[in-house]
């Protein structure tokens, strides 16, 4: 399989062979992209483009939550129409501790992973009995529900939301107000996240997770209780969203319902789809290009939908692999 | 019968006004090869279904082994031992032969809340997903991924896979179904191999591969038993011969 070639290399090839082996186009554009990653926090502090880092803590907190979407639907075949509650609820945990005076971090954080877990827990005991567009329906379902919960939270902020004035605290040396601290902590909670999808997907656990994907019947005919197992990666996936949403109040000072919106739900699929669902790294790629274009393109026209939408349409049709897909059929030299 | 491994009492299933299982009783000895034979639409993958646990039968009951299973679900038969293949190709498409039957050990190899490990590593698994592949004469296509293989070598995989949940009991749907003379008659020769270990219940509608396997027969009509017995006496059943077998020239030849 194409997501472990790297993998596999590694075992059966001599340490020359294994270095020209990783050069391919991918490989390389991949340590590319982290290295930028890495060393934007250190252009913008010098040139004093802010606007750049929190474009980008922005990304890679919404490519956390597309990694984490990408668990379930990219090698679950789980496709969850209502992440965005994750976000949703991650945030709001922060935001309503916040304002009851609680800003530890160490009673936030957990609170909100905890919130999110246990939501996950509830849709996906219900949505797992179901398939197909059934399945999307219903944790499509869920999430407007808590949207318009949200809504009618009217100590909150209801429809106008709720400025968060203080960040989550954890030790007097840890600063999330200092911008290049928390890019860093994002960057390093997001290659966190990927770490841990792909060490899950190519587990005992992952095995399971693919095999009732493709092929959930002959998973119960050779023994698996399948219902536990995609019970559980909802959960896991849940959580992960969840510290995005936590991620996400902090970097906009500011939550509100819009943070869950249907829409949004659809752009984490879309960064998925558009990056690569095979893969751990392609919701990375996605989200990069989808949010870059999606600022590129509001500098033209309010409408870019109609530039997104056609792309999206191509990929689907032509690109099943997303952009890691294509990248990944590139031969070097 | 004292040493029936698998026992069917009374099994009723209906669809609307059809009758797929209609009364069914049925011992099947251990370590017998027990063929089900039956014109198209008699209702033998309906039964399948039953005994693995996909059907909920209308009325009747299943023991395996001495236990109750009718109400168990589809992976505690399993469990149990009561494995089965698929009359229609039934594989993880991107996965390796492989792959495809270390993901069948490992549901036998306890829980598989390990997240951490990479299972593709895990001799555990590797070693008798190899032994398995063998037995059904596939070792040498391990790596080779499912798109890739022939018909032929799928029906071989779904065998391996069902092997490979060492199970005490198998139930073979159509096993022979698509292959060639030759897959055919080396499918004939693996599945005597398996004979003497293992419990079988054999769908199929190649006479040739159940008159040469079964130790004993079981016509299916309309749902309904109308005969059962070892081969001989199957072939000399005049109600047999005019409900199914007289259409079917192979029998002639056997």
């Amino acid at each position: 399989m194409h997501r472990f070639a790297l993998h596999r290399v590694w075992d059966t090839r001599g340490e020359a062979e294994k270095m020209t082996a990783l050069l391919t186009p991918r490989n390389v554009l991949l340590a590319v992209l982290l290295a930028f990653l890495a060393l934007l926090p250190v252009y913008s502090t010098l040139t004093g483009n802010y606007f750049l880092m929190s474009l980008f803590t922005r990304i890679l907190i919404l490519a956390m939550a597309a990694v984490s979407l990408n668990l379930i639907m990219g090698f679950g075949g789980m496709v969850s129409f209502g992440h965005a509650a994750y976000l949703g609820i991650g945030g709001y945990a922060v935001g309503i501790l916040a304002k009851e005076g609680i800003n530890s971090a160490f009673v936030q954080w957990p609170v909100a992973l905890l919130a999110s877990g246990l939501f996950a827990l509830g849709v996906g005991a219900l949505c797992l009995r179901t398939r197909g567009v059934y399945f999307i329906m219903i944790t499509l379902a869920f999430a407007q529900m808590v949207y318009y919960v949200a809504i009618g939270l009217d100590r909150y902020g209801g429809d106008d939301g709720l400025t968060i004035h203080k960040r989550s605290q954890f030790f007097d040396s840890v600063n999330l107000s200092n911008r290049a601290f928390f890019y860093y902590l994002c960057f390093a909670l997001l290659l966190l996240a990927v770490y841990v999808v792909w060490r899950l997907v190519n587990s005992r656990f992952g095995m399971v997770i693919q095999g009732a994907r493709s092929n959930e019947r002959r998973m119960r005919a050779i023994g698996f209780p399948v219902f536990r197992y995609k019970l559980v990666c909802f959960v896991i996936s849940g959580v992960m969203c969840g510290l995005a949403g936590i991620l996400l109040a902090n970097h906009t000072d500011f939550i509100s319902p819009a943070l869950m919106f249907w829409t949004r739900s659809g752009d984490l699929m879309v960064m998925a789809v558009l990056g690569g669902m095979g893969t751990v790294f392609g919701p990375v790629i996605g989200s990069i290009a989808f949010l870059l274009l999606e600022e590129g393109l509001s500098q033209f026209t309010e409408f870019q939908g109609i530039i997104l939408g056609p792309m999206l349409l191509a990929v689907a049709l032509y690109a099943r692999g997303g952009i890691d897909g294509i990248l990944m059929g590139l031969r070097r030299g | 019968m004292a040493d029936a491994l698998l026992t069917i009492e009374g099994l009723i299933k209906r669809f609307g006004g059809v009758v797929a299982s209609d009364n069914v009783l049925l011992d099947v000895a251990r370590g017998e090869l027990h063929a089900i034979i039956g014109p198209n639409g008699a209702g033998k993958t309906t039964l399948i279904g039953q005994l693995a646990g996909e059907i909920v039968p209308d009325a009747g009951r299943i023991h395996f082994g001495g236990r109750d299973i009718t109400a168990l679900p589809v992976h505690d038969r399993s469990l149990l031992g009561l494995g089965r293949t698929f009359q229609i190709t039934s594989l993880f498409a991107n996965f390796t032969a492989l792959e495809n039957v270390a993901l069948a050990v490992q549901a036998h190899a306890g829980h598989s809340f390990r997240f951490w490990q990479d299972a593709r590593k895990e001799a555990e698994l590797r070693e008798p997903a190899r032994a398995a592949l063998d037995r059904a004469g596939l070792s040498h296509r391990a790596d080779t991924s499912v798109a890739g293989m022939s018909h032929g070598e799928h029906r071989q995989l779904e065998l391996a896979m069902a092997l490979a949940t060492r199970p005490q009991m198998l139930l073979l749907d159509e096993p022979m179904a698509g292959l060639g003379p030759d897959e055919s008659s080396r499918m004939v020769k693996t599945l005597r191999g398996l004979k003497r270990d293992l419990t079988i219940l054999l769908i199929e509608h190649d006479m040739g591969a159940v008159f040469a396997l079964a130790d004993r027969i079981t016509v299916l009509v309309y749902g309904r038993i109308i005969a059962s017995g070892d081969p001989a006496s199957i072939r000399a059943n005049a109600e047999v011969r005019q409900a199914y077998l007289g259409e079917q020239e192979a029998v002639a030849h056997v």
